[in-house]
């Protein structure tokens, strides 16, 4: 091990099964008891915890050969971890491994679905509380913020988030292929199940107008109308309000059809000149397959969507190539900067930095002091 | 002349950057890249300002709107189209309606420039020296601009009908705007260019009705046929006769009608005097 550098070490879903990262998994409470004792740890010059449902990392600067151990102890103690066992599932790296391992975690092109975005939400989470707490310096400050940076890269100039590849997301997105920004749509939701749900929360998500919601049990469609902030319609009404709607997402378990052909076409004769999607996650399916045969009737069934979110994960994995390429470019003139320094000057004991976001922090870690000066990179 | 170029240098300018526009366009669409606005956009702005010095050129010389052969009138139907583009089709959030543009003004100008024979001769005087009929003319012309631009947007709107449809909805169809969107802009389109073609039209018919011997049969008819048609689209289209599908192909097939009406429209303009084309480059 290096006698100082920038490190990382901790499980992710590359390394540790599912079963073992839930016990790996921080609490709240532990989270707080275990910065505490990270501060303490002689030699441990900055740190930040990234703890997510799919990784658990300790980026560091560690200033002699024992930091990184201690790191590791004082982890696996305060989860009642054993040691070696946690080391079969270890992901450690160094230097350039490193820096190269947080840039591409913080675009999203090491995560379980790849090409994610909330994972650059988690990551600047997990820096800002780092250094509100004042356990990041000059070197994290540099190194998060241009993770940050990169990540914003690497989602403007390829194509690593377009195109979603979960089913809801999808029909969404053909949603606005269809009616543009969503917020004048009205959707009728049939059935009351969690795939239908799902969808409707993701039409909600993303500014969808209003939602209703029929169910062969009232009750049940009251219940998850209040959930959805919804309206509910008695199920036997859908076909004669079909007109009403614009888009029908079909969830029931019905054994037959639950929207005909010709109550479809009763609909458009009502409303011609505005579209009507169906989205059918049904099976067996609830939409009557001929109303795809109308004019400006859109029927997608489940195959269809999961062709698209395929379509589109693959698209988003012959991106990676381009993508690590960019990261690992910036990722080595990042290390050019701060690796010498690392290695020759050492780094200054952990400053707090005074800004909340990333840039300020970077801008004022800059300007403390002579010795943060001199760690700064340029 | 003007700044040391002729009028028909300046056309070949303005052509140049369509084609840049037609050019980048097909390239970034090829590479499944979204295309940059802002580039497409300046692009088309910079082969404008080049096409409007070119005709301004070209109008000083003849003492009016340039219109006096086939040449002249596509470059005044290009030069429209864009000029609406530059008001309306810069709101879309998609770049596609901007390359589709710049291909359309490519192949107008283009097509117009690499005929010598369209403009190796123009009536003079065509307006008698009448303002008014200039205006009637420029206004008609105006509309075939907007239809053209309408033709566009029909066929965005044939192309995302077929990718919803046969759901291919990657690659460049994900450039599309949506169908709405689409539909709206075009009946908007259409009911400009009918609103143009109707003023114009009626502008004519006051001094047709003055004197009927000085429009030509062919071109009365053929013209108000072409106002008839588009008239009659959108009545259906208002009324939810013609819609999706049907509309955009209505629009595109009209439009070509349009555009092979410009023919006879012109061969039969009155009085049929030939005089040699200004600035012309010896060919």
């Amino acid at each position: 091990m290096s006698p100082d550098g920038f490190f990382v070490i901790g499980a992710t879903h590359h390394t540790a099964p599912l079963a073992v990262r839930e016990r790996l998994s921080l609490s709240d409470e532990v989270d707080r008891a275990l910065r505490l004792e990270l501060k303490r740890v002689e030699g441990l010059r900055e740190f930040t915890v990234l703890n997510t449902c799919n990784r658990i990392e300790f980026y560091g600067v560690a200033g002699n050969s024992s930091a990184v151990e201690q790191v590791q102890a004082a982890f696996c103690t305060h989860q009642r971890f054993s040691p070696t066992e946690f080391e079969q599932f270890r992901l450690h790296l160094q230097g350039l491994d490193a820096i190269r391992h947080l840039l591409n975690v913080a675009s999203g092109i090491d995560s379980q679905m790849l090409g994610e975005t909330e994972i650059f939400g988690q990551v600047k989470d997990a820096y800002a509380t780092a250094q509100a707490q004042g356990h990041t310096g000059p070197v994290l400050n540099r190194v998060f913020q241009k993770a940050f940076q990169a990540a914003k890269h690497v989602r403007t100039h390829t194509a690593i988030t377009g195109g979603h590849v979960s089913v809801a997301n999808v029909a969404v997105d053909l949603a606005q292929t269809i009616f543009g920004a969503l917020k004048e749509t009205r959707i009728l939701l049939l059935g009351a199940g969690e795939i239908g749900e799902k969808t409707a929360k993701a039409f909600q998500s993303r500014g969808a107008g209003s939602l209703t919601v029929a169910s062969r049990r009232f009750e049940r469609a009251m219940e998850l109308a209040t959930t959805l902030k919804a309206s509910a319609l008695p199920f036997e009404q859908r076909e004669e309000r079909l007109a009403e709607f614009d888009i029908i997402v079909g969830s029931t378990s019905a054994p037959g059809t639950v929207v005909s052909n010709a109550a479809v076409q009763a609909a458009m004769h009502r409303r011609p000149a505005r579209p009507l999607f169906f989205i059918d996650l049904a099976l067996p399916r609830d939409i009557d397959a001929r109303v795809a045969e109308l004019q400006n009737v859109f029927l997608y069934n489940l195959d269809d969507l999961a062709k698209i979110a395929e379509e589109n994960r693959a698209a988003r994995e012959s991106e990676t190539v381009k993508c690590r390429s960019l990261l690992s470019e910036r990722a080595e003139a990042l290390w050019r900067h701060i690796g010498p320094r690392l290695h020759s000057e050492g780094t200054s004991t952990v400053e707090p930095a005074p800004a909340s976001n990333p840039e300020a922090a970077d801008r004022a870690g800059r300007s403390i002091t002579p010795v943060s000066r001199a760690d700064s990179i340029h | 002349m003007f700044a040391g170029l002729t009028d028909r240098s300046w056309l070949w300018i303005a052509a140049g950057f369509y084609l840049a526009g037609l050019i980048l366009g097909t390239v970034a669409l090829l590479r499944g890249e979204r295309q940059s606005k802002t580039l497409v956009n300046g692009i088309i702005l910079f082969g404008y300002v080049c096409q409007l010095v070119g005709l301004y050129a070209r109008g000083r010389v003849v003492g009016g709107c340039p219109l006096g052969n086939s040449f002249e009138i596509f470059q005044f139907t290009a030069w429209s189209a864009i000029s609406l583009y530059l008001v309306v089709g810069v709101t879309f959030r998609s770049s596609l309606l901007g390359y589709f543009t710049s291909c359309l003004a490519a192949v107008l100008t283009l097509t117009s420039l690499a005929i010598p024979a369209w403009d190796a001769t123009r009536r003079s005087k065509i307006f008698g020296g009448n303002p008014w009929i200039e205006l009637h003319a420029s206004l008609a012309l105006f509309s075939y601009g907007v239809f053209a631009l309408l033709a566009l947007t029909a066929l965005m709107l044939v192309l995302r009908h077929y990718s919803l449809k046969t759901k291919q909805i990657g690659g460049w169809f994900s450039f599309l705007p949506s169908i709405l969107d689409l539909d709206q802009i075009s009946v908007r389109l259409l009911c400009t260019g009918v609103i143009l073609m109707t003023a114009s039209l009626a502008g004519g018919a006051v001094y047709w009705l003055r004197d009927p011997s000085s429009v030509n049969v062919l071109k009365l008819l053929v013209t108000v046929a072409v106002w008839l048609a588009y008239a009659l689209a959108l009545t259906l289209r208002l009324r939810g006769h013609l819609l999706a599908k049907r509309f955009a192909w209505t629009c595109l097939a009209l439009f070509g009608a349009a555009l092979i009406s410009l023919g006879p429209v012109d061969a039969s303009r009155h009085p049929p005097v030939l005089a040699q084309p200004p600035n012309v480059v010896p060919r």
